[in-house]
């Protein structure tokens, strides 16, 4: 690998560069902000990438990749992990042998989620070890040691940052890596694979043990480093935060923990012996205070106010000086709205004037809440929709739960609205369900990525395509129209007004590829090869960037990052 | 001694160039052998919202965002996102708004955002030529004329 000079890089791209650099065989995710990136650019360097349905799934094919010996990156948002909790916990039992490396990109402060949960309690619920980069070079250098504590105690490895970690350029000296990877195989080991709970029982005990261990490793990692200062303040940070208190308190020795699981409890507890007065920095739950008093020592948190949002100077500084006044008040930015030719306003609109109950879901179509529209009456999760708007049909009285109607979009179908269409057909409510799926022809919110009814993987060559309407066929429906909204045309509401007098069920899928991805679609079908020119030109540097348009944010990375 | 920093927020909507903006001005401190970090609020760009980019650099730069009332520069490129974004500047900082430019001199719209980093520049210690090397590198060939003379505009010299 030639010498690379310093470079700007989010923590996304080095992430990415660190996964192509550490022989990753395959990195598998499902787009969330702010992780969707780093799959696309481990992608245009040349790594296997590829989006699953879902985290979960995502999460298992890892898995596989690991158990066959080879190197594995799952990618996710906070809520991601959710939907992929269920094999991390189990995971963790049965060990890996190639490394699996989780990244969850959390996002304090909501920029772009339905919650701010903070995803380093799942490293204490599942027992696994957590790293935490507080900058790109940290993401870039922490991601080969994931790889190799990954695959010395045979453990997945979460690797947690944040959006402002994920998004922010820092520079980067891209430098060393792990040894090349293992060839794959397959070795059978029954009782450390399969957990029926005869091999699970002994499988948590060996966690424990290699838990045990790694923390004793903790004490003298290099991840974990000391800022020498003045013994009057100290403080104990990781991430993001470390950046922000080294510059509110420039003369403070900081603990700056980079393993924060298991933590080590050792140098902690000398550190917060040596200071007089010690203060926990983190944003989100109070994780690191907790711990470090559940080990018998006084340390100061903050207050309540700090643990929404982000934290930032000004905010680290308010914390140390234990200024609970009222903050000061950002005015909000201007919000988004539905792009102006977006054909989904003449769903919402229509929506709105039938006074339907609307169980919405994730996407853009989430923005039909804001004015002039204000038509979707609850948002939960992926996939929500379907369930929420049944739930609500078997309940509610007649007159009310025939307006009850569902909206999801084509990607969230996939990822989680299957098994919401099954359930509307197993367990019909009196009155039938209306499920109303707005089929855009790509993942739009989060960048525009394909997905599993888009007939295209990651990098847009095309692969077998789930078509939805003969999915929902499949499984009995009679009543599956497939309409086109568009304005001037009073078909979509028609059908709409035919299902909802139907009392049966019924799938409405609203299909019009998104005006933002029209001119791609044009030049893929024009050449369905192209995407393989693309990635070659972009190795040979030839790639082009363009300026600001929306619809252009690919700027040529395999040439940015040194790979011609 | 925390060292000196210098403090820009780049402000507007999405579509505009924004990010692109500060993408160009850290590669620019970059190549000057700056320590740079350079941060984004971009989540909802693509629908229409508003977009703030924050570039830091010097010796060394700790955290990626500039703090309310320490920006030295705020460069905002719609008009309506000027208030919204007051809060950043520093007393006595630098705010540079559209007008600062003649849109007449413009060879298009679209160069709006690489007129004010020329309006920037001119307070910068970074050379024209670094500024124009980075313009030429960051966008297709064909643009660069076109930016090139946007950037004079804005930086204030005859072509």
């Amino acid at each position: 690998m030639p010498p690379v000079e310093r470079q700007l890089l989010s923590g996304d791209e080095a992430i990415a560069l660190a996964a192509f650099h550490a022989g990753v065989a395959l990195g598998a995710g499902y787009p969330g902000t702010p992780s969707t990136e780093i799959l696309e650019y481990f992608s245009e360097l040349g790594g296997h990438g590829q989006w699953s349905p879902n985290e979960k799934v995502a999460l298992e094919v890892a898995i596989g990749v690991a158990f066959g010996g080879a190197r594995a990156m799952a990618t996710m948002k906070h809520v991601g992990l959710n939907v992929a909790s269920d094999p991390l916990f189990t995971v963790a039992y049965t060990g890996v042998t190639g490394a699996l490396v989780v990244v969850s990109a959390d996002d304090p402060g909501m920029a772009s989620s339905q919650n701010e949960q903070d995803n380093r309690r799942y490293a204490v619920a599942a027992g696994v070890p957590m790293l935490e980069p507080s900058d790109s070079q940290e993401a870039y250098d922490f991601f080969h040691a994931a790889v190799e504590i990954s695959e010395r105690w045979k453990i997945p490895v979460l690797f947690r940052l944040t959006t402002r970690v994920c998004h922010s350029k820092t520079v980067v000296c891209p430098h060393g890596h792990n040894g090349p990877p293992a060839p794959p195989t397959f070795a059978r080991d029954i009782r450390g694979r399969v957990m029926i709970p005869a091999y699970a029982r002994p499988a948590h005990r060996r966690l424990r043990q290699k838990l045990t261990q790694i923390q004793e490793w903790n004490e003298t990692c290099p991840l974990n480093r000391l800022v020498p200062g003045k013994k009057s303040l100290g403080i104990i940070t990781s991430g993001i935060s470390f950046m922000h208190a080294r510059e509110a308190a420039p003369e403070a020795s900081i603990l700056k923990l980079g393993f924060t699981h298991p933590l080590p409890m050792k140098k902690i507890a000398e550190f917060v012996k040596s200071v007089q007065r010690c203060v926990v920095i983190e944003e989100g739950d109070p994780y690191l205070v907790e711990a470090i008093r559940a080990g018998g020592h006084q340390v100061e948190g903050k207050a309540d106010m700090y643990r929404f949002g982000e934290l930032d100077v000004a905010r680290v500084r308010r914390i140390l000086k234990n200024d609970t006044s009222p903050e000061p008040f950002k005015p909000p930015g201007k919000p988004p709205q539905l792009c102006d030719g977006c054909q989904y306003r003449l769903v919402f609109d229509t929506l709105r004037r039938k006074n339907c109950i609307v169980a919405g879901d994730i996407g853009c179509y989430t923005l039909g809440v804001l004015p002039p529209f204000e038509a979707v009456d609850s948002c939960v999760c992926m996939g929500a929709s379907i369930g929420v708007g049944l739930g609500l049909r078997h309940v509610l009285p007649p007159d009310q739960a025939r307006r009850v109607v569902s909206v999801i979009g084509d990607s969230t179908f996939v990822h989680g609205g299957i098994t919401g269409l099954v359930e509307m057909v197993y367990n019909p409510p009196p009155n039938g369900h209306v499920l109303i799926i707005l089929d855009n022809l790509t993942t739009a919110m989060t960048g525009h990525q394909e997905h599993p009814a888009t007939g295209r993987k990651l990098n847009h060559e095309p692969t077998g395509k789930l078509v939805l309407e003969d999915l929902a066929r499949s499984l009995g429906m009679r009543r599956v129209h497939v309409v086109e909204p568009r304005v001037g045309s009073d078909q979509f509401e028609r059908v709409l007004d035919e299902c909802l007098a139907s009392n049966e069920l019924a799938v409405i899928i609203a299909r019009r590829p998104c005006l933002l991805i029209v001119k791609r679609l044009k030049e893929l079908e024009k050449e369905p090869d192209r995407c393989e020119c693309e990635q070659e030109a972009k190795r040979q540097g030839t790639g082009a960037v363009q300026n600001a348009d929306a619809s252009s944010d690919a700027p040529d990375h395999a040439k940015r990052l040194g790979l011609r | 001694m925390p060292s000196k920093v210098t403090n820009v927020v780049v402000a507007g909507l999405g579509g505009q160039g924004v990010l692109k903006a500060t993408d160009i001005l850290a590669e620019v401190a970059l190549r000057a052998r700056h320590d740079v970090k350079k941060s984004e609020i971009k989540g909802m760009s693509q629908r229409g919202g508003s977009v703030t980019g924050d570039v830091r650099f010097g010796d060394e730069v700790l955290s990626p965002m500039v703090t309310a009332g320490e920006a030295d520069y705020l460069l905002v490129l719609e008009p309506t996102q000027v208030e919204p974004h007051r809060h950043y500047l520093k007393p006595g900082g630098t705010l540079i708004t559209p007008d600062a430019v003649d849109a007449d001199q413009l060879p298009n719209k679209k160069s709006l955002n690489v007129a004010l980093l020329g309006a920037l520049s001119a307070h910068l210690p970074m050379s024209q030529d670094g500024w124009l090397e980075v313009l030429r590198a960051g966008f297709a060939e064909n643009f660069f004329e076109a930016n090139r003379q946007a950037f004079l505009v804005g930086r204030g010299q005859h072509l």
